[in-house]
């Protein structure tokens, strides 16, 4: 065999060795995309955030009105493990829970894996609503049995995390 | 990949979540079938200069393995990882043609090694029948809970029973049962992995919590050092008994993975390392055979410079030299200098001499991949007991990579321990495609959407009631 085809083989070889590699690392990727959580640099972030799904009505459009004045914009975790993180609010379903793919996956021993979730009505008024959890979801002190409005500032517990709405 | 978005004018928590990648799967099971034919087709140029007669038959033979065993994850396991199967596949793949091309040379045939691939052949298509069957019959990991306890008194049984064998080169870790010679280390990792997780599932608070502060550090109550004592001491036993420093590594190490991973304590973390180090120090003083390991650890041409004649260790490093940065070429090397275990534990040398630092590099990252996906499952997971079984799993096999990859390259003194995948030996093969099967099992859980939450009819009528 001739010394220029075993050196092309051998080169390769390696090349399709590290292609496999490269590809198997392309499909990891998406991994890092699965929950969509932004942290702390909100501002910066909501520009970058992938669009929503094309069904996905825009808020001003779908909902009569538009955004309201003064509706608060983002969502802070203000205690419990999470502290400090921040979601920005858009018209889309927040869920919560310990399930992995809850956008706020909450790690507490006392929320449920699909504890509750926090979405805009057709007035663009955001309201909590608990999914059934074990240990329930209290906005302020009370516990929450329907899914109820959220008033500006008013903190919603789940188990030893804290979120707040903020405009 | 949006898990929750708007439809219409209600809300929903769409049940969509992960695709399931059942055609990346498939996409990546051919490149993973292709490569290993290329490698077998460059061998049989280089050694015979014309393609190996076997080619055909050895590509459809994998191709048709691998295709089973894909149409069976997806039957039985449809959201299962996308990329453990290939990985297995291609080690599997490489590991054969390695053996393959170390069967052809003259040197191993002299020396009346007999052919050993198609054994190894034989034996990857029993893991993989071991794989599916795992797959089919293991309708959800956490039916293993169950036989948390059964599997300590079977793992105890499968480490103490090569005590009872003779020792075959230094170390008992065979057993012996009709002319076949079966390595029961291999298929206690996996059960002893059960064992922990389910132990440590139930005693993990008492364990993370009932603990004093102390320097920073918190130290766990005298009680709750019991079990880690005890596996400490198992492990020396087996070190001291069976002579086999893989073995006990495997097994103390894996048991503080899974003790800090349960209890998050990095305490544990240090009195592991120090238990080991005392241990492994104090048998090194009075045991011959991890004497002399440790010699050929320290100074791995001490035997070239006393006798003349390269020992395996020294002839391990050579040939990783050899190989540079690209390596000579498949079936162009001389690792078969090695001789004897070139294809068990040191398989690792002929594919640093062969490819080079580029081969042995991909093929640390391939073995990488594979473990991170097992983190990956442990970490998507919902219930604990698969979380800590998958961690287990994974790190056993990430501790065997390193232990065998480490000793070859003389960073840790070396331990006979199989190369997963790649190197020949039916247990290994085997207990690893089972461990695979239950790593892609749970992840097949882990990553099934699960059931959207039932539609509350309180919502809708608030919604009214209110506007």
């Amino acid at each position: 065999m001739s010394e220029l085809t075993l050196t092309v083989m051998r080169l390769g070889f390696l090349a399709v060795l590290w292609l496999f590699v490269i590809v198997t690392v392309q499909v990891i990727r998406s991994d890092l995309f699965g929950t969509r959580v932004t942290q702390r640099a909100t501002r910066r972030d909501e520009s970058r955030r992938p669009p929503q799904p094309r069904q996905a009505p825009q808020p001003a459009a779908g909902r009569g009105g538009g955004r309201r004045r003064g509706a608060p914009t983002k969502l802070v975790v203000t205690e419990g493990s999470l502290t400090g993180t921040t979601v920005a609010l858009q018209g889309q379903t927040i869920t919560l829970g310990r399930a992995h793919d809850s956008t706020i996956v909450l790690d507490d021993d006392y929320a449920s894996s699909r504890h509750a979730r926090i979405y805009p009505d057709r007035d663009g008024q955001w309201i909590v609503e608990d999914l059934g959890s074990t240990n329930g979801t209290y906005l302020d002190r009370t516990r929450l049995t329907t899914p109820t409005p959220i008033p500006p500032g008013a903190p919603i517990r789940i188990g030893k995390t804290v979120i707040e709405l903020r405009k | 990949m949006s898990t929750s978005h708007v439809t219409g004018s209600h809300t929903t928590i769409s049940s969509g979540g992960l695709p399931s990648r059942r055609n990346t799967e498939l996409a990546m099971l051919g490149f993973a079938v292709l490569i290993p034919v290329f490698a077998y087709a460059n061998v049989g140029l280089a050694i015979n200069g014309e393609l190996p007669a076997g080619m055909l038959a050895y590509g459809l033979g994998l191709g048709l393995l691998a295709g089973i065993a894909h149409l069976v994850v997806r039957k039985f396991a449809p959201y299962a990882d996308p990329l453990m199967l290939p990985i297995a596949t291609l080690l599997n793949g490489l590991g054969l043609v390695f053996i393959w091309r170390l069967d052809q040379s003259r040197r191993l045939k002299l020396l009346n090694e007999g052919a050993a691939a198609p054994n190894q052949l034989m034996w990857s298509a029993l893991g993989i029948a071991l794989f599916l069957a795992v797959l089919v019959f293991l309708k959800d990991h956490r039916v293993l809970q169950r036989y948390t306890y059964i599997s300590m008194v079977v793992a105890l049984i499968l480490l103490i029973l090569p005590m009872f064998f003779p020792a075959v080169y230094g170390a008992k870790i065979w057993i012996t049962i009709g002319g076949m010679s079966i390595q029961p280390g291999e298929f206690a990792k996996i059960i002893i992995a059960v064992f922990f997780a389910g132990y440590l599932m139930v005693k993990r608070d008492a364990l993370a919590l009932a603990s004093r502060r102390f320097l920073g550090l918190y130290l766990p109550r005298g009680r709750d050092l019991g079990p880690i004592l005890m596996i400490w001491a198992l492990s020396l036993l087996i070190l001291i008994f069976e002579t086999d420093l893989g073995t006990s590594l495997l097994f103390f190490g894996l048991f503080v993975v899974m003790l800090y991973v349960a209890t998050e304590r990095t305490s544990w973390i240090l009195f592991g390392l120090t238990l080991a180090v005392v241990g492994a120090v104090a048998v090194a003083s009075f045991e011959p055979h991890v004497q002399g390991r440790v010699q050929d650890w320290l100074d791995p041409f001490h035997v070239v410079r006393e006798t003349g004649n390269p020992n395996q260790p020294a002839q391990a490093l050579w040939a990783f030299g050899a190989g540079g940065i690209l390596g000579t070429g498949l079936g162009q090397g001389h690792s078969d200098l090695i001789q004897f275990a070139v294809k068990s534990d040191y398989i690792f040398a002929t594919v640093g001499e062969e490819l080079g630092l580029t081969g042995v590099m991909a093929f640390v990252l391939l073995y990488g991949l594979l473990i991170e996906r097992g983190i990956r499952t442990a970490l998507a997971a919902r219930d604990p007991f698969g979380k800590l079984l998958a961690v287990g799993l994974s790190s056993a096999f990430a501790i065997q990579v390193f232990v065998v990859a480490g000793g070859v390259m003389a960073l840790i003194p070396l331990t006979g321990m199989t190369m997963p995948f790649l190197a020949q030996g039916g247990s290994s093969v085997i207990a690893n495609w089972a461990l695979v099967a239950i790593l892609l099992k749970i992840s097949d859980t882990a990553r099934r959407p699960a059931p959207a939450p039932a539609p509350s009819p309180d919502a809708e009528m608030t919604q009214v009631v209110r506007s």
